[in-house]
């Protein structure tokens, strides 16, 4: 009987509660403990990385002298030169330029295939297409650089004049790596479309493309838009396919077909042959820390998109 | 033009788009695997790389992303159950638990290279690990972590109401509950997630360029001593894995054979990941079969 005691209240009501036994009250701190422990490993993680990243990326303008204003606007990155030049505008344009291009094409043919599984096929459609997606998601980025160097840009020197490499390379490889995620997200959004909506148009008489086109985009639209800005947020951070296809010459190209850089390209050839703590090293960080900022901005987005989209 | 002739160009529109990225796909995984499948051999599969002469190998960098897989499981795991456990029960909905979710989505698009270098300035030289299959797997374990949080409590979540009120109801402690009834239940999902986040852990190669670096010493299959430097168990020993093998030959390769090496080894890579893609599928609905007893 010890386990159990009378308690009594304030009114003199009396009531038999369960006292939790030692070995009850143990399991439940170790696992609270446990479980407490795991997340502030996540958030000092986190925390850690914006550390790291920011103290080294700031060095440059706090140790090197460079100002954040050259650094984001000036088109010439000569780090050995005399004197060292900081210019990292052809790396933000190049990677803004391939991620939007990427998002462009991928969207339409992303919310397509969504339509194709939801409205068209939702059962064979979903049965078919669904695993090709995820086998699309699952190629590691480095095959896809092989593929876009073997036919890419082979195809798109046949093609266009140029060495095929650049900006189109790029983005076009990109939109395939990030086609999974529109899809993903757009099909998730368009399958929770509460029925009522489509019934009541179809029953005013109007065609599936009309209801599609006219009810079923406008009222996913903030989702659709989600999908879109995370899997620019994808293409913007990508750097072993891009670095493969896209040429790295440190300049703003004059067409879609000749070689550029992005911020993620640069980091990878360059860091490992830079001396930690010279300048051209904590430049390189500092280009780091502008994708660490893109990825939050990024971020920020999808969380207005998805309050907008809760509404 | 009539609502009914839209109707019907646009059907055809979407049917093809969706027909094209089937094509795509189809065609990917065949470029891909009848390109490199002839290079592919049992000398290929276990012989060392070369660096100037034709006819290397991808054996260690194949031993090393295997065993690369297993060291970030080790660590992510029970990690990621914890925090997930953390987030699908104890987390009272809050502004505290919103922020949490906050920093896991954060976590999860932080770029693949940014951890990378993360892993590279705290790993490799704070902490002292140098380039090694261990500081790569933690790279990669910052990297998988949100994944697996994720997986946990989507498959937490999946589990009935009734099921976790009945055990707590019967006086066994919260973690009892978790642990004995509810996690039973969940694990065919937590399952089939984990088996495909390893597919993504074994093809991931920007975070390692900087963390397991990118060459690979001699390594002795006969010596078993996990201290020795040359042993493959050694987890201390600078790591080449097969994703990074294809990014190195492919953008610096010196041997002449160089585009073959790299389309036998992006071969290797797709069908371990298409492997991992099917066992996680067939292992999931089995386990499933198993623990519901449906047919």
């Amino acid at each position: 009987m010890d386990q159990w005691a009378v308690k009594q209240d304030g009114n003199n009501k009396q009531s038999l509660t369960r006292k939790p036994s030692k070995q009850h009250i143990r399991e439940e701190w170790v696992g609270r403990i446990f479980t407490t422990l795991c997340i502030l490993f996540l958030i000092v993680t986190i925390v850690a990385m914006v550390y790291f990243v920011a103290s080294r990326g700031l060095s440059t303008f706090f140790k090197n002298g460079v100002s954040i204003g050259d650094l984001l606007t000036g088109l010439k990155w000569a780090p050995e030169g005399e004197p060292a030049l900081f210019g990292a505008l052809p790396f933000i344009f190049g990677s803004f330029s391939t991620s939007l291009l990427a998002a462009l094409i991928a969207a339409p043919l992303g919310c397509c295939a969504a339509i194709f599984m939801t409205q068209i096929m939702p059962g064979a459609g979903r049965r078919y297409m669904q695993p090709v997606i995820e086998l699309l998601a699952g190629i590691p980025s480095v095959v896809y650089g092989f593929v876009g160097l073997s036919v890419i840009v082979p195809m798109l020197r046949n093609i266009f004049p140029g060495q095929g490499i650049g900006i189109a390379a790029g983005s076009l490889v990109l939109s395939v790596m990030i086609l999974p995620t529109i899809t993903t997200i757009a099909t998730d959004a368009l399958a929770s479309l509460p029925s009522g909506l489509k019934e009541g148009s179809f029953a005013l008489g109007a065609t599936r493309w009309q209801t599609i086109y006219r009810i079923v985009i406008p009222t996913t639209l903030p989702a659709l838009l989600t999908g879109v800005v995370l899997g620019m947020s994808r293409a913007f951070g990508e750097a072993l396919a891009v670095q493969m296809v896209i040429g790295n010459a440190p300049h703003i190209p004059r067409s879609l077909f000749e070689s550029a850089s992005t911020l993620t390209s640069v980091i990878t050839l360059s860091m490992g042959n830079t001396i930690t703590g010279s300048a051209h090293n904590n430049a390189l960080w500092s280009l780091a820390l502008i994708l660490l900022m893109m990825t939050f901005v990024f971020v920020f987005i999808v969380r207005f998109l998805e309050r907008r989209n809760k509404r | 033009m009539s609502a009914k002739t839209v109707n019907r160009i646009a059907t055809a529109v979407i049917v093809l788009v969706a027909a094209f990225i089937v094509l795509l796909l189809a065609g990917l995984l065949g470029y891909i695997i009848v390109r490199g499948f002839g290079h592919i051999s049992w000398d290929f599969l276990t012989s060392a790389p070369e660096t100037i002469k034709a006819g290397g190998g991808i054996g260690p960098q194949l031993f090393n992303s295997l065993f690369l897989l297993v060291l970030t499981m080790i660590i992510t795991v029970p990690l990621g159950l914890g925090a997930g456990i953390y987030m699908s029960q104890y987390a009272k909905p809050g502004r505290l638990t919103d922020s949490i979710r906050l920093v896991v989505e954060v976590l999860s698009s932080f770029p693949s290279i940014v951890v990378g270098l993360f892993g590279l300035l705290v790993f490799v030289n704070l902490l002292g690990f140098g380039f090694s299959l261990f500081s790569g797997a933690l790279a990669l374990t910052v990297f998988n972590l949100p994944l697996m949080v994720r997986i946990t409590e989507q498959a937490l979540a999946g589990v009935p109401r009734e099921q976790k009120e009945a055990s707590l109801a019967l006086g066994l402690s919260r973690w009892k509950t978790i642990t004995s009834v509810m996690l039973p239940i969940a694990v065919p999902a937590i399952v089939t997630g984990t088996i495909l986040a390893s597919g993504r852990v074994f093809g991931e190669a920007a975070a390692l360029l900087f963390t397991a670096g990118m060459s690979s010493p001699r390594l002795d299959f006969t010596d078993w001593n996990p201290f020795s430097p040359f042993s493959p168990l050694n987890p201390f020993r600078p790591a080449e894995t097969l994703a990074v093998h294809i990014w190195k030959v492919n953008s610096e390769g010196l041997a002449p054979d160089a585009a073959e090496i790299a389309a036998g080894a992006s071969a290797v890579l797709i069908i371990m990941v298409l492997l991992f893609n099917f066992t996680a599928r067939w292992f999931g609905r089995a386990l499933y079969r198993k623990f519901t007893a449906t047919k």
